[in-house]
């Protein structure tokens, strides 16, 4: 190996310490990185539970956040890679523009709610309303996720590898969704639908993103909106 | 918002600590309610004694002599003062005659709990102040239970503070609104419950202490109050041997648990838990939305 880039590499690693380091400092110094700087590798240690730990990233900077987090982590995301290696409050990677966030715990209410893009990958479980107004964020959870998912999501896909809890998909929009597992009851407006070779080559490609491996498409059920609710009516009162 | 916070003892030889423990816990949480904070600390109980909470706005005046003023009932009665609070401590037998008599001769003084182990701290204020006011910090016990509170349904006051109390070794602390309270205030109110609040909180403990009176268990009376209260809410609730969690649900107000060998723990955020010892190999969960969650000493003995 060449001794000078291992050294760059080296210097290039940011450790921030949230038990002697205020928050701001960490989520000041990401927002601080200018487009093209080499500086983009951050590990923050002792999170002990903050929120909002790596809010607002705009360059493609890679986080390492040693512990569990409380509200907010990562939200607002735009091209970073942040892992953290614990479990995720509520919100997790809230509103996400782009990048990747992966939870290597569980993650709790509204993970990924209203995210644009990107990717979520939870390797524990999620819990209830993951994905809520979701608009083109793609969600791997690879245990089970709990009531009121995907809620009125509009665009994107929620990939589950277990089960799903209740009213999953209420009134859903055009996102996608994929349960491997059992789902406990539909939410209005949500029904299954067939799983054609256009939708097992796609679930194949978010698998493979999230870094999931001897898992078969042909495993999953596929979900998504009848379109019964797009336009009130009054006929589908009760459904709302 | 609100912040709770719980703590049940399996190792015995934490119970010294118990108060130092929660407190820690509950000033994590101060950020999510600035009006008004509580503890409620399970001792261990002492044969045929009983305990009764008390609280005053004027302490001086209230507590001069009150010993002596409750000797007539119980010539065992001892008083403890602790700020504004004090913990009558009498015969069992002789408890209700102690608190007649304190009714008349002291008619300003609250009674924040009473029974055989629990001891109930409340006051406005920041967690901080409150747990170094009344030294819950030196507090040993097995189980105990604490709020620091963002004031939405009544006044930011003593009496609105929690844990609130409505029988014996029975309290309660909640996360959350209830929108059924008056209606069901009118119906236990019909069924010879009292109140001191408009508080909705204390409707969903005076429910909880009549469903048990009606010879439920902790977990049979939460599994009730999931079809009876309409509302959110995240409750931890103590008795004198158990301690219980249950969210309603739509469960959106925060809740994490953690259990070792030797605890289990309540939060509203991992924050709160993060001091606890051997935290890092825990087993931390979020409880399930309309679940009840309870544990017993006796029944694990």
């Amino acid at each position: 190996m060449d001794v000078s880039v291992k050294r760059e590499s080296l210097e290039a690693m940011r450790v921030f310490d949230l038990a002697t380091t205020p928050l701001r400092e960490l989520n000041s110094a990401l927002h601080a990185i200018a487009p093209g700087t080499n500086d983009t590798n951050f590990e923050v240690v002792n999170p002990r539970g903050s929120h909002a730990v790596a809010v607002g990233i705009d360059q493609p900077v890679t986080v390492e956040v040693r512990g569990s987090v409380g509200y907010y982590c990562a939200g607002m995301n735009d091209g970073g890679t942040v892992t953290v290696h614990g479990s995720a409050g509520p919100g997790v990677a809230e509103n996400m523009m782009s990048g990747t966030v992966v939870i290597e715990g569980d993650a709790s209410q509204y993970a990924g709610a209203t995210g644009r893009g990107g990717l979520l990958v939870i390797k524990g479980n999620a819990a209830s309303r993951c994905g809520i107004s979701m608009k083109g964020i793609d969600i791997v959870v690879q245990g089970n996720i709990g009531h009121m998912s995907a809620f009125m999501g509009q665009s994107g896909h929620l990939v589950v590898l277990g089960n799903a809890g209740d009213a999953l998909g209420d009134s859903l929009y055009e996102a996608k969704l994929f349960v491997r597992g059992e789902v406990k009851s539909l939410g209005a407006d949500c029904i299954q639908k067939e799983m054609k070779p256009k939708h097992l080559k796609l679930l194949a490609e978010l698998l493979e993103r999230a870094g999931i491996t001897g898992v078969s498409p042909e495993e999953f059920k596929r979900y998504g909106s009848a379109r019964t609710l797009y336009n009130f009516n009054i006929d589908n009162a009760d459904a709302y | 918002m609100c912040g709770i916070v719980g703590l049940f003892l399996k190792d015995r030889s934490l119970e010294p600590q118990l108060g130092a423990m929660l407190s820690d816990m509950l000033v994590t949480m101060t950020d999510r309610g600035p009006d008004s904070a509580g503890i409620a600390i399970y001792g261990t109980p002492s044969d045929g004694r009983a305990k009764i909470t008390v609280q005053s706005a004027d302490p001086k005046q209230d507590f001069a002599g009150l010993e002596a003023a409750l000797k007539p009932a119980d010539s065992s009665v001892a008083v403890e003062l602790k700020s504004t609070h004090a913990v009558i401590e009498a015969s069992a037998d002789k408890a209700q005659a102690v608190r007649d008599l304190l009714v008349q001769e002291r008619p300003e003084i609250r009674v924040m709990g009473s029974g055989d182990s629990v001891e109930i701290y409340k006051e406005v204020g920041l967690p901080k102040d409150v747990v170094s006011r009344f030294g819950i910090r030196q507090m040993a016990g097995t189980h105990g239970i604490g709020h620091t509170r963002m004031a939405t349904e009544s006044a930011v006051t003593t009496l609105g503070a929690h844990p609130f109390s409505t029988g014996a070794d029975q309290c309660l602390v909640h996360n959350g609104s209830l929108s059924n309270h008056n209606n069901l205030r009118r119906e236990l109110v019909r069924e010879g419950m009292t109140f001191e609040t408009q508080n909705d909180t204390e409707v969903a403990a005076a429910y909880l202490s009549a469903e048990m009176a009606k010879g439920k268990d902790l977990g049979q009376a939460l599994t009730s109050a999931l079809d009876d209260l309409d509302g959110f809410f995240t409750f931890v609730v103590g008795t004198k041997s158990g301690f219980g969690v249950v969210r309603d649900p739509i469960a959106c107000k925060p809740a994490v648990m953690a259990e070792t060998d030797q605890y289990i723990a309540f939060g509203s955020e991992y924050r709160a838990l993060v001091n606890l010892p051997g935290i890092e190999n825990a087993r931390v969960w979020e409880p399930e939305p309309a679940t009840v969650y309870f544990w017993d000493h006796e029944k694990a003995a």
